[in-house]
This record gives C-alpha cells, structure tokens and sequence, in this order.
C-alpha cells in the first residue's frame, strides 16, 4: 500500500488555517542546524546498535526532524512539557538535552540521563521538561493532558506537547484523554505525528478514519492537517496552536504528515513497503534538504558554509560517541537506587 | 393469602432503624406504591411504598420503635377477603438474624482444585522431531484451526507481517484473513472483542505482542473473561487464549520485562500455563485452545527459537494442571516453569557433578496447581528451592512454599529457598540487567544451602 502523501495544511473544524510564512534567515539557519544534529545522532546510534554497543529496542527518528523541530521553535524551552513515545532521541535533542547525556543513555552507561536504567525508550528530563520517553503505545496521551491539568490548575499559562503516532491514536485511553481535554479546557497540544505506518501496519489497515486531524471532531477539539516535512508548515501551525492554547481555548490537535525512512525499530525487515516508496520520499520531500535548498536559492549561505555546519554537527555527535562509549556502565548498587524514596 | 412485610435496608449498609411513623392503619387498602410509613436511619427519613395491593391486617412494630433489625416483619397484609387478626401470626422476634452464616468458616480458603488427567503415553517408536518451540506453537495453533473452524487469531501484526515475533509465521496464507486478523492497537478493545466473540461461541486465540501490552487489557481480561462463567451462574463460557511473550527479553528495560505468571494465577477463573519446552509448548497450547475456559499462555522470547524433540503424532495434546518431572532425584527439589527452567536444569547439571541429585519439577501450569507433585517430591528430598524471574513479594515460589510448610512439614530438613527477580523494575544496563535476573549460579548456591553443603 502506497503512503499517502504529506498533504498540504487545511484547516478543520474550529481551528484558523495559519498562513505560510517564510523563514528568516535565522530562522532557516538554526532549524537546518538542528534538524541535522537529530539527523547525524540518529545515523550515530543506528550504527552503534549495528557495534553492539546499543541493545534492546532502537526507534530512529529520522525523516521525522521536521516535527519537532518546528514546534520546539514555537515554545519556551524549559518552561512548557513535552513528552512522547519511544522513538524520543530527537524529541530531546530538540529541547536540548545533552547529547553526550542521551547517547550514553543508548550505551546504557552511568552518564546517561538516567544513570543507564531506563534506555532508549525511557528518559525524561525535569530541567526541560521533558516528561518522557513511553513504552507503551498510547500511554503518553493522558499523561500529556495531566501535565496541562497542571498548568491550568496552577493558573499559568504553560502548554504541554503531547506526541504520539498514528498507531497511538487508535488506543482507547487517547479519545479519553481528548473528552477531559476539552471538557475541562485544558492547555494541550495533541501532535498526532502520522508517519504512515505502526510497525508493518500502514495507516489504512488500522484506522477506518484515517483524518486524524479530524479525531477530536467528536469532542470539540479542532484539528489541522499539517505538512510535518516542511518545517515552516510545522511552525506556523505550532504558533496557532501554541495561542490556542495559551488564551485559554482548550486542547488542539495537529496532525503532522511525516515519514520515517528507517524501520520501525533496528529489527524491522519492512517488507510492508517498497522501497521506491521510501526512496521517493527522502528525494522528494526531505525536510533537511528542503531548507538546504531553500538556504542555497536565497543566498543565505554557500555550499562550503554548510559543510563546515555539517562538519560541526557531526563532531557533537562523534563526542557524544565517545563519550558513550567511554563512560563506565554503572555502579552496581545502583540497581536498588530511585525505586522509592 | 397473607403477605408480610418486611423493615426494609434502604441503603447497602443499613442493619436497623426506626419505624418512626405508620401512615396507614390496620384494616386499611393499599395499592402498590402507597406510601404506608416512614423510616429514619443514621442518614436519612425514608418512606416506604406498598409493593402488594390488599387491606392492612395487622401492624407488627409499634411506631416510634427503634432498632427495629432489617428483613424483621413490620406488619401483615392480608389478601381479599381475609382476617389476619384470626390467623394466628405472631410477632416474630426481632434478632433472629445472626450475623455469620453457620458453615461459611469451616469452607476452605485454598484455591479450588480439580482432577487432572496425566500425559497421554507416547508410543514406543514415535519418531521425535527437532521443534523451535516457535514452530511448536504455530504448528498447535494450525492444528487447532484446521480441527474447528470456531478458532480464530487476532492480534497486532499477526497476520501479513507474520507475527511480531514470528509465532504466527504462515498462518494468513493457510487460513486467510477472515481467521488470521491483524488488530489496530487497541489492547482494551481488541480483549474485550475477543471475549465478546468467545461469549458466543467462538474459539479466540488473543495474541498480545507481549504480556506487557495486555495490562492495557487486564480489565477484560479478569472483571469479563474469567468471572463471568461464575457471575452467570454456569451459563456463560469464555473458550479463549491470550498468549504471547512473558517476561524479560533482553535490554529492554522496565516497561516492557516483567513475568505476570503470579499475576493472573492470583486469578480464580482464569487457568495459566507457562511451558518451557517446545513438547510442553505444544500439547499444552493444543489444551488451552479445546479448554473452555479463559486461559492465559505464557511464553518467552529468549526460548522461542530454542528447540526440543516434539512426538510426531496425529494429535498430541497434554493435560493442563499437571506438573512434569523433568529429571528425577534425591537430594532437593528444584521446582520451576517457563525460562525458569533453563537455570533449574543448568544448575542440576552442575550440581551432579559436586554429588547432589537433584530432583527437577517443571510445573508447566501455574494454575491450577500441581502441588500433589512439589509434595511428593518433597516428601522424598525434604529440601526445595524454587526458582521464577518474577518478583520476590507474593511470587509463585512463596505460595508454594507456604503450601508445602502446611501439607509437609515435617519433611522439612532446611527452610525452602525461594528464588526469583530482584526487586527492582527491569534495569536497561547490561551489567544491571544480569545482576536483576535470577542466574544458574544463585540456584547452585541456594542447593548448597538447603542440602547444608556450605
Ligand atoms: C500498548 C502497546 N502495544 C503494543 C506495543 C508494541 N509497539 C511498539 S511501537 C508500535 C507501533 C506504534 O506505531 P505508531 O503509534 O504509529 O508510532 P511510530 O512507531 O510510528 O512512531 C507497537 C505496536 C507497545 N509498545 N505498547
Ligand atoms: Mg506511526
């Protein structure tokens, strides 16, 4: 079954249709640079899984950077929640958590942001506010509404960023989640990240409605479908839903339209699609290179000052590597440490 | 025909209360729903309605009265035509309710046992055949499916990717998607479907990507499918299997390694089987999906490629609840099931070598239990080390050690050793990992201690 294209922004329900504003200059430069840092960790830690030296479960998120990227732009780092399934390496990348910090978490070391007990699928973050890294598909969705229970509570006005596949959204907790939201208010924004597929499970084989901005239609929630390879789509849309969430209108939903090139984690054979398929998605819509391009057509910089970006980047990474790599596993009598207190 | 009324509990807790007001007197008619007095209890004045229609014949408890007992009779209805003053009834007194029923004490607190049948004889000359206990599985499930149209797989990605972790390999292309379906995910639900479906007769086989998923699913799993046989009082049966992977795979941290062998055998209604063979993988798998009762089917990752020889028979089914002695001995009774096996065995090998015969059970079903043969066993040995990945508090090995301080005693020679998981959640570390699990190496030690050796 052939994915469905990343279709353009249009609006649903209640929710204002953002209109598609350019990058700065600056802003082009700093989501080229930071979608490349998720982009060259990801390869990093694919490889070192290849080594050995990352075991268990390993969910790239390459081909998604566009995502985070963008909504990361639209808040206040620190201060409004994120949180998301397993496949996080780039959702903390992208609120700025070391990546010394999460590689070793990978290589399951005691600098690892969790002291190496919780592994690629578990980190959480309490200076960025990053509430996780979720194993359990669909588990995030009310915990994401609880912490904008919080805000809404406290009286201020944070957001939470609740991440979750297309898979997630046909857990039963998830519409739960969407009637509290939106009976009480809350300051959540849904990021329903639709990369086509849960495992081997294209979208159409599991959803009998497949417009997942229109999910929340049932509760009042307002939905937008979003181009979640075009950064500048994902801005724009995350600015609008930030407001929304901020004057007080409630939860919103945004449905980013994405793809992951690699499997769904190190061991996927996926046979489930071609890889024409694949191939035509990395040539035709890559969101890395379409702010390369978009940088190189404007002027903004050269070839060479790219690379020497590029270059940059992959010397954070390699340190982070090493530092991996390097870092001692833990201290054993952690293992009865942080359970209760 | 006269009619007595009764003080009636007007909320779940009420025992007593006040008859504070009659509204009606004797001899007169009441329809149904006629207010006839009011009853104050420690929270509220209620009124009572007539449920029968007929005359007041006689009224039993005076107004005003206090602590008057519920179910006592307040008054007496008398039907057409009828004179109660006449009949005879006297007021009956009022605490002839005791608060226990005689007997209920002396019911026992066990978990119910049941007759169970043991291993079919293997023929002489059956050919065994080398089995993965993957191929073990899917080879009973197709068995099954090829038996009774009425048996059905559904799961996530258990059809055309071919079974997350391949149990289900070929299955779609034998028996098409109408009985190989691949489920959103969508655990509660799908449970819940399945339980529906087995309500009606037919013959699920749930599989749960893993046993962790199926905590999204325990509500249907236990408050719909294994109460509901006794709720309906027999009419209602659930033939389902919900199997899947159990316990610790590797390096996949707390969320998704944890054994819930313990967790469902707490269950009445519920059967649980945990086999470690391919042989036992099989028959038992067979059993589960003729039973006609929910049964969970725990499995394991680590052993799924693992092979073992499997009878090449027509129709190999085993006896759920039947324990299996995997080695006979003499010295201890090392008592385990599922992967908890692989260390049981490991150490009764190396146990051999430094003289100590080791008798090895492996139970293959955690509920119903086969303590008739942990007993026996123990009662031959007089020692038992039992060994699980679960967690220490409440595990399996606790409760069967409690079983045999109260049916063997006195065979006791050393305090039974009951080993298990750390109590920790499932560390991601390499180095942690190993040290959480239970290894080979603590079963040899906990044989030493029990036979005295060190
Ligand atoms: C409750 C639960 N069921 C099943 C799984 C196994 N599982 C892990 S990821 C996944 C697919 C999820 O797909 P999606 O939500 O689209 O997210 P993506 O992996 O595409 O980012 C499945 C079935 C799980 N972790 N938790
Ligand atoms: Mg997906």
């Amino acid at each position: 079954m052939a994915a469905r294209k990343p279709s353009t922004r249009t609006a649903s329900s209640k929710a204002k249709a953002p209109t598609n504003k350019d990058f700065t200059q600056e802003q082009d430069m700093s989501a080229y640079e930071d979608m490349l840092l998720i982009r060259r960790f990801e390869e990093k830690a694919g490889q070192l899984y290849g080594m050995g030296l990352i075991g268990g479960f390993c969910h790239l998120y390459i081909g998604q950077e566009a995502v985070v990227t963008g909504m990361q732009m639209c808040i206040r780092e620190g201060e409004d929640q994120l949180l998301t399934s397993y496949r996080d390496h780039g959702h903390m990348l992208a609120c700025g958590m070391d990546p010394k910090g999460v590689m070793a978490e990978l290589t399951g070391r005691k600098g690892g942001l969790s002291k190496g007990k919780g592994g690629s699928m578990h980190m959480f973050s309490r200076e960025k506010q990053f509430f996780g890294g979720h194993g359990i598909v669909g588990a995030q969705v009310p915990i994401g509404a609880g912490l904008a229970f919080a805000n809404k509570y406290r009286g201020n006005d944070k957001v939470s960023l609740t991440y979750f596949g297309d898979g997630a959204s046909n857990q039963g907790q998830v519409y739960e989640s969407f009637n509290m939201a939106s009976l009480w208010k809350l300051p959540v924004i849904f990021i329903v990240e639709n990369n086509q597929y849960a495992m081997g499970t294209s979208v159409s084989r599991s959803s009998a409605q497949t417009d997942f901005a229109q999910r929340g239609a049932a509760f009042s929630i307002p939905g937008v479908k979003v181009d979640g390879m075009d950064v500048r789509e994902v801005y724009a849309a995350g600015q609008d839903a930030v407001e929304h969430c901020r004057s007080g209108k409630g939860p919103i939903i945004l449905e980013m339209n994405t793809y992951r090139y690699r499997g769904h984690s190190m061991s996927d054979p996926a046979k489930y699609r071609s890889k024409d398929e694949v191939q035509k998605m990395r040539s035709d819509h890559d969101p890395i290179e379409q702010v390369k391009q978009r940088i190189l057509d404007k002027g903004w910089s050269d070839e060479e000052a790219l690379k020497a970006i590029d270059k940059n980047v992959r010397e954070t990474v390699k340190q982070a590597a090493d530092f991996a790599t390097n870092d001692p596993e833990p201290d054993v009598s952690e293992l009865y440490t942080d359970i209760l207190v | 025909m006269t009619i007595e009324i009764l003080m009636p509990a007007l909320s779940p807790t009420m025992e007593e209360g006040t008859l504070a007001k009659w509204l009606v007197k004797e001899g007169d008619e009441v329809q149904p729903g006629d207010v006839i007095a009011e009853i104050e209890t420690d929270k509220a004045t209620m009124e009572v309605e007539a449920v029968d229609e007929g005359a007041i014949g006689k009224i039993i408890i005076a107004e005003g009265s206090e602590n008057v007992k519920v179910n006592t009779v307040i008054a007496i209805l008398a039907g057409e035509g009828e004179d109660v003053s006449s009949t005879g009834i006297s007021p009956l007194p009022t605490e002839t309710f005791e608060s226990e029923t005689p007997g209920t004490a002396s019911l026992p607190a066990e978990p119910i046992m049941v007759e169970v049948a043991s291993d079919p004889d293997i023929p002489e000359g059956t050919e065994m055949v080398s089995t993965t206990v993957r191929d073990a599985l899917r080879d009973a499930m197709a068995e099954e499916m090829r038996r009774d149209d009425d048996v059905f797989v559904m799961g996530e990605e258990v059809a055309e990717y071919q079974g997350a972790y391949k149990v289900t390999q070929g299955l779609l292309d034998e028996f098409s998607s109408r009985r190989v379906i691949d489920t959103p995910i969508t655990e509660h639900g799908f449970a819940g479907l399945g339980v529906g479906a087995a309500f009606a007769g037919l013959k699920p086989i749930v599989e749960f990507m893993t046993f962790n998923f199926a905590m999204q699913a325990v509500d249907h799993i236990i408050n719909s499918a294994a109460k509901t046989r006794y709720m309906s009082g027999g009419q209602m049966g659930c033939p389902i299997v919900f199997r899947g992977p159990n316990g610790a795979a590797s390096r996949v941290a707390a969320q998704h390694s944890q054994c819930y062998a313990v967790w469902y055998s707490h269950i009445p209604g519920l059967k649980v089987v945990m086999p470690y063979t391919a042989a036992d993988a099989k028959g038992l798998l067979k059993a589960a999906i003729r039973d006609p009762n929910p049964v969970i089917f725990l499995e394991n990752e680590v052993i799924y490629g693992k092979s073992f020889d499997v009878p090449k028979l027509d129709d190999f089914v085993l006896p759920i609840g039947k324990a299996r002695i995997h080695k006979a001995g003499v010295d201890v009774t090392i008592v385990s099931f599922g992967i908890g096996m692989k260390y049981a065995i490991e150490a009764s090998e190396i146990l051999t070598n430094v003289g100590i015969d080791a008798e090895v059970i492996d139970l293959r079903t955690i509920r119903p239990m086969d303590l008739d043969t942990v007993i026996s066993s123990v009662q031959k040995t007089g020692r038992l080390v039992t060994v699980e990945e679960g967690f220490p508090q409440s595990s399996v090995g606790s409760y069967i050690a409690s079983e045999v301080s109260k049916r063997a005693f006195d065979y006791l020679d050393a305090p039974v050793i009951t080993l298990c998981g750390k109590d920790v959640p499932m560390p991601y570390a390499a180095n942690l990992e190993k040290l959480a699990l239970v290894t080979t190496d603590e079963v040899v030690e906990a044989v030493k201690t029990v036979t005295y050796m060190k």
